[in-house]
């Protein structure tokens, strides 16, 4: 492999590490509006360490959710991972049992991305150890900032975050619905449904429990027909 | 929620996840690479994500309730639609939240 090919995926790989380091600062914050301590939203961080399941679950604890259905909506996104490790194992081809364990941790949508791109197995191993060891530092540090920092504001500060929050998921969701994302008309329909969903049970159910239900209704209003296409 | 309850809804969570991380690597791809569940993954984000807007915006505990977080979320939508980075989406979601925070107060 040549140098500047390396230096190349090096660049990208250091470059994805601070960019998610914002949505850490949001994650930790999201975190200690939902009830966590410190400690609990850095332990996310460091064992969970997969952005949009960490966000799913605080934010089905922070409307009041219940475990079951914080840990249902962290699961139902941490599926993306599983199809990332399927698409990874004959790139990284991780050898023997204790090599595949570490490997699998940071099996994420960011080194899935650098791996996938690089033009050979060598730089792809390279962008997914550099990209998993920086987005993992630069992931736990900055979540313990936007802990630490949201659990020292006062009343209007909460107010602001609370609005944070929801603008934080709608900021993660934006990409998938705009022009140019994996057929955008579908994922806003899906969209709108989850939503509706969602809101329409809000008076029914437990809190927390429809936002795993309105996914489970999408799902299965999509779900594949005989003699269909 | 109890701090011991809590703890234990992290660390189920997290080794679920990374559970479903190992299962990738580990089982046949042909187990995981079907049509509907390759379907299925691609648009659960979109659904969940979505609801989960609604519900952070919109209720408290089972109530709907309009307050200054709609507020910040069109504003977001908003610095969204004009392609603003993700800091500035926030950091006017806040300034909004805040401001009705104060004017209603």
């Amino acid at each position: 492999m040549s140098s500047a090919a390396r230096t190349a995926v090096l660049r990208d790989a250091v470059g994805l590490g601070v960019a998610v380091g914002l949505y850490g600062v949001a994650f930790g914050a999201a975190a200690d509006a939902a009830g966590l301590d410190p400690w609990q939203a850095l332990v996310t961080s460091l064992l969970m360490f997969t952005g949009a399941s960490q966000f799913a679950m605080v934010g089905v604890l922070g409307a009041g959710g219940g475990g079951p259905a914080a840990i249902g909506s962290a699961l139902l996104l941490g599926t993306r991972n599983t199809v990332y490790g399927v698409r990874l194992a004959p790139l990284l081809a991780p050898r023997g049992l204790a090599r595949r364990l570490g490997t699998a941790q940071w099996v994420i949508d960011e080194t899935t991305a650098l791996a996938v791109a690089a033009p050979d197995r060598g730089l792809a191993r390279l962008g997914f150890l550099a990209g998993g060891a920086t987005i993992y530092v630069v992931w736990n540090a900055t979540t313990l900032v936007g802990a630490l920092g949201a659990a020292a504001l006062g009343e209007t500060a909460q107010a602001a975050l609370d609005a944070v929050v929801p603008a934080a998921f709608l900021a993660l969701l934006w990409p998938r619905l705009r022009a140019g994302a994996e057929e955008p008309a579908v994922a806003r329909r899906v969209a709108l449904g989850g939503a509706a969903v969602a809101l329409a049970l809000t008076p029914f159910v437990p809190p927390g429990v429809q936002v795993v239900a309105a996914v489970v209704a999408v799902a299965l209003a999509g779900r594949p027909r005989e003699g269909a296409a | 929620m109890s701090p011991g309850t809590l703890w234990a809804v992290v660390l189920v969570a997290s080794l679920g996840c990374y559970l479903l991380k190992l299962a990738g690597l580990s089982v046949p791809a042909a187990w995981v690479e079907r049509p509907w569940v390759t379907r299925v993954v691609t648009f659960v984000p979109a659904a969940l994500l979505a609801a989960l807007v609604a519900v952070q915006a919109l209720t408290s505990g089972r109530d709907l309730v309009v307050d200054g977080r709609l507020a910040g979320l069109a504003v977001a939508a908003l610095a969204l639609a004009l392609r603003a980075p993700f800091i500035v989406v926030l950091v006017l979601a806040g300034a909004t939240g805040a401001l009705v925070h104060v004017l209603t107060s």
